[in-house]
């Protein structure tokens, strides 16, 4: 856990205070809707389709059993009972009250969470591997730098009105949990030949209406020059970034139009010229934010405890193991990823009595720590694996045990036309239905590891591009429709998928996902092969005629 | 959400009504007949020719302190004379949203 220190904490008080004194303003007529939507953006408070949604910061995706239940709280007293996790690790709701939207905001700020730039033009919140910290193998941890440049990009007069939303996303393990090439920048920690410590930066990713992979443009980069080199991107976006066309306002178009090279050029030129600066970061400053992060005192525990042996004749309890327990970096400790993908459920969605159990079961077993993934799952990261039996049980009393990580009923979900005033079609209903169709334990572990992706419009918030399966929802006369991509994937591998063929209407989405997966489960080369290799291997053709030979 | 400037110039094509968010808690509402807003779409001023829904329109959006982003959405007349939403979004928005919510209200 990161500790707040007074200046953050100051600073967030300021904040609500200030926008208390805007939302009594708007609510007077002394300021106009105009004049408010901005404010109110910069605060993570959007107009959807039936109220304001609120959007919540969650840095990195780690939470403190006390923030969980403040969270609660709000869900509970503020809204309807409930809160959505998003892929940007952060939490929604979907019923707020202006009027009451400052009261909350200060409720949250005695746990030291806010709400600053989760929307608006400027850099959003900072996300990192759920595992961060916890994961084996692991660089270091990544979110000693995500904080540096939570802090460094917090309310920067610079980068608060640029030419779009600016979206950074760190690694430091091999495989990548933070799809870091779908992001405007994308750094990996890593060692370079003469074993230093440093970042591999990417640039340019992306989704919505045009997805682009990152492309590194610095493959080696030490900590000390992180910041100013961040600085030396921006500046260059924040240049010749478009300003006259939203659709062409992210970094990502001005990088494909550029060509990697000439923006690298332009780039690096920045950054020669703002030689040693004020971002130059010593060896102090590091360290005062990684003392800052608190790690357990973890015990001397065995791999493979008398609990587990026990347990381990129980199967679902080891169908739940094998899908949602992984190795911890310290033995004798797991991380269990907590699943909110329950069937006929709407993904991510966590109830205000979910939420305070899990902020118990994390004070009791996980050091009252939890994560957010981005796959729109929590996850408890230091269980001792002797405590996993007791864990499961409890876990599965308050449906947080579907043992389904990673597996086809693991949708990642926007929250589509039910909520969203931006979307086109509904996403929530679409995957309700498809893990009522893939509920079979026994199938889903079959068919493996498959990633499917909803998106309500071509906003992408759902990130259908990089799904194993992608689903797009678009309106045609007036009816929904849904396009189907394959092969995309988010990992350290990651492309963008490709369509399969025309649109297919509502009522036929979940039998054509099962045609999909039929047709991997005939042409997969052997049981191990995954989805996303089958496609890789022989490319959409095979699926499209299997979907498309009887429609 | 397409601005009540844009609107100007659509011209409706069925029966229409107007309809915003509600300020303080951004609830739906509709435009009435008596110059205010209701929750309910059965109370909204019905229009039925492009000059009634631009004046309704215009009406609606200068009460920028009791609404956000009025704008004109189609609804179709029952034979019972009950106005129902036009298109998806808007039965949406008028009914709720389509799934049951995590915790039943």
């Amino acid at each position: 856990m990161y500790a707040y220190d007074e200046l953050d904490r100051t600073l967030i008080n300021e904040r609500v205070a200030e926008f208390r004194d805007q939302v009594k303003r708007r609510l007077s007529g002394e300021l106009t809707e105009d004049e408010f939507k901005m404010l109110r953006l910069q605060n993570g408070v959007y107009l959807q389709l039936h109220a304001y949604m609120f959007r919540v910061a969650i840095p990195y995706g780690t939470l403190s059993s006390k923030q969980l239940r403040r969270l609660a709280h709000v869900a509970r007293r503020y809204d309807r009972g409930y809160g959505h996790f998003t892929t940007r690790q952060n939490i929604q709701f979907n019923w707020i009250k202006l009027a009451e939207l400052p009261d909350a905001l200060a409720d949250l700020a005695e746990v030291g969470i806010h709400a600053m730039q989760t929307s608006g033009n400027n850099t959003r919140n900072v996300t990192s591997d759920q595992w961060a910290g916890v994961a084996p193998g692991e660089i270091e941890d990544p979110r000693i730098w995500s904080e540096l440049i939570r802090q460094y990009t917090t309310l920067h007069p610079e980068f608060s009105f640029l030419p779009r939303k600016f979206k950074f996303a760190i690694t430091a393990s091999e495989h990548d949990r933070a799809a870091i090439k779908v992001h405007d920048i994308g750094l990996r920690l890593h060692k370079n030949a003469s074993g230093e410590t440093g970042f591999e930066v990417l640039v340019g990713g992306g989704l919505g209406r045009t997805p682009f992979i990152g492309k590194t443009i610095k493959p080696f980069i030490p900590g000390r020059d992180l910041l100013s080199y961040i600085e030396a991107i921006l500046r260059v976006y924040n240049q010749y970034g478009r300003r006259d066309n939203i659709y062409k306002a992210r970094i990502k178009i001005l990088v494909h139009e550029l060509g990697i090279e000439k923006f690298a050029k332009e780039v690096e030129d920045e950054w020669l010229a703002m030689g040693d600066s004020a971002l130059t970061l010593d060896d102090a400053v590091v360290e005062d934010i990684r003392s800052r992060f608190t790690y357990p005192a973890y015990e001397k525990l065995p791999h493979m405890p008398d609990e587990l042996k026990k347990a381990a004749h129980d199967p679902k309890f080891e169908a739940w193991r094998k899908n949602s327990v992984a190795l911890h970096k310290v033995p004798g400790y797991a991380i269990v990823t907590l699943s909110l993908k329950p069937v006929g459920g709407p993904p991510g969605d966590a109830t205000a009595e979910q939420m305070d159990a899990v902020a118990d079961l994390a004070d009791k077993y996980s050091f009252g720590e939890i994560r957010v993934g981005h796959e729109q799952n929590l996850a408890l990261p230091h269980v001792a694996r002797r405590d996993l039996p007791v864990l499961w049980r409890a876990l599965d009393k308050i449906g947080l045990a579907t043992p389904n990580v990673n597996l086809v009923s693991d949708i990642i979900a926007c929250p589509g036309l039910d909520y969203c005033s931006l979307a086109n079609a509904r996403s929530i209903p679409i995957a309700q239905e498809l893990t009522r169709r893939f509920a079979n334990h026994d199938t889903a572990n079959l068919i493996g590891r498959l990633h499917i992706n909803i998106s309500g419009c071509i906003n992408a918030c759902g990130h259908h591009h990089v799904g194993h399966i992608g689903i797009l929802g678009v309106e045609k006369n007036g009816e929904e429709f849904y396009q189907i991509t394959i092969g995309g994937r988010a990992d350290e591998n990651a492309e963008v998928g490709v369509l399969i063929g025309p649109a297919v209407p509502y009522g036929e989405v979940a039998d054509v996902i099962e045609d999909i997966v039929e047709a991997y489960l005939a042409l997969r080369a052997r049981p191990d092969e995954l989805f996303v290799d089958t496609v890789k291997r022989l490319g959409v053709e095979p699926f499209r005629e299997r979907v498309y030979a009887t429609r | 959400m397409t601005s009540p400037l844009e609107q100007k110039k659509i011209k409706i094509t069925g029966p229409s009504v107007v309809t915003a968010n509600r300020t303080w808690d951004g609830a739906v509402i509709y435009r009435t007949p008596r110059h205010d807003w209701s929750a309910e779409l059965s109370d909204a001023a019905v229009v039925r020719s492009s000059d009634e829904a631009r004046a309704l329109l215009a009406e609606s959006a200068a009460d920028d302190v009791g609404a956000i982003g009025a704008y004109i959405a189609p609804v179709e007349i029952e034979n019972t004379g009950a106005i129902k939403p036009g298109n998806l979004r808007e039965h949406i928005r008028s009914e709720g949203v389509t799934i049951d919510l995590p915790v039943p209200a």
